[in-house]
């Protein structure tokens, strides 16, 4: 039972990252995502060489920037991921498995581009 | 439950609801239920846009090769095609996102309520500079 009401009062703190990086999600990830996957692959527009990327990287804010770029919107995706199993696929009684799957998807996430942009020269 | 005296217990009287079963496919019968579920999808376009950004940021890390490598990858087609439908799934996300906006927090200038619609145009002027800025940077200011 506490482990039901630590997920209860877990669930504000939760939502709030949802709604952070749906805002993330919705505001910067079509630009990059056009740049990067279409835009430039296709030859529309030139893409950042290595030293440039590398330069862009060398502020720390936009470090900062690509880490709650990259975390946010995770945390958004196990949010609504994890309804759409339940509600899409009816499988409610799995949801221990599902909240480790996708909120430690997120975390891992998380950790992964923690572990770059802090090592990336 | 509570038994004196040795009297029998006896068996509560337990409902059991009856409940329609829903099929598994009860999104696809209507175009509202259906454009929900396709927002709710669009999570997963979110979550592919960053997996691809932190195997970008390892090929840096790895240096200019990989990097190289890594361009190269994004030049498949099959990634191309990938990327034009995240493309329009992450738009899709936006487009509802700013449509509950206005919902989700009722702005007040002196007392009175900001129309919807106008809520909804300030979130379509600060996408596209905050667009504008981004591309800005990443094509070389």
């Amino acid at each position: 039972m506490a482990g039901k009401e630590s997920g209860l009062r877990m669930e504000p703190f939760l939502w709030t990252l949802f709604s952070a990086g749906g805002v993330l999600a919705a505001f910067l990830i079509p630009v990059h995502l056009f740049l990067w996957g279409l835009a430039f692959p296709l030859g529309w527009l030139k893409a950042p060489g290595y030293e440039s990327a590398t330069a862009l990287l060398a502020h720390p804010i936009v470090r900062i920037y690509l880490l709650l770029l990259c975390s946010l919107p995770l945390f958004h995706w196990a949010h609504r991921f994890r309804y759409t199993l339940y509600d899409g696929l009816q499988i409610k009684h799995l949801n221990e498995v599902i909240n480790f799957c996708c909120y430690g998807g997120a975390l891992l996430g998380t950790a992964v581009a923690g572990y770059l942009l802090w090592r990336i020269p | 439950m509570k038994s004196s005296g040795g009297a029998p217990g006896y068996t509560l009287n337990h409902p059991r609801w009856y409940r329609t079963p829903v099929s598994t496919y009860w999104w696809l019968g209507q175009w509202t239920y259906l454009k929900f579920v396709l927002r709710e999808l669009t999570s997963i376009f979110v979550a592919f846009f960053v997996v691809t950004t932190l195997l970008q940021l390892r090929a840096l890390y790895h240096g200019p090769q990989a990097y190289a490598d890594f361009q190269k990858w994004l030049k498949n087609p099959a990634v191309i095609a990938l990327n034009a439908v995240s493309f329009c799934f992450v738009v899709y996300h936006t487009v509802t996102w700013f449509a509950l906006a206005p919902r989700a927090m009722a702005v007040r200038v002196r007392g009175k309520r900001v129309p919807e619609p106008l809520i909804i145009a300030a979130n379509y002027a600060a996408w596209l500079a905050v667009s504008g800025i981004v591309a800005w940077f990443l094509l070389g200011g």
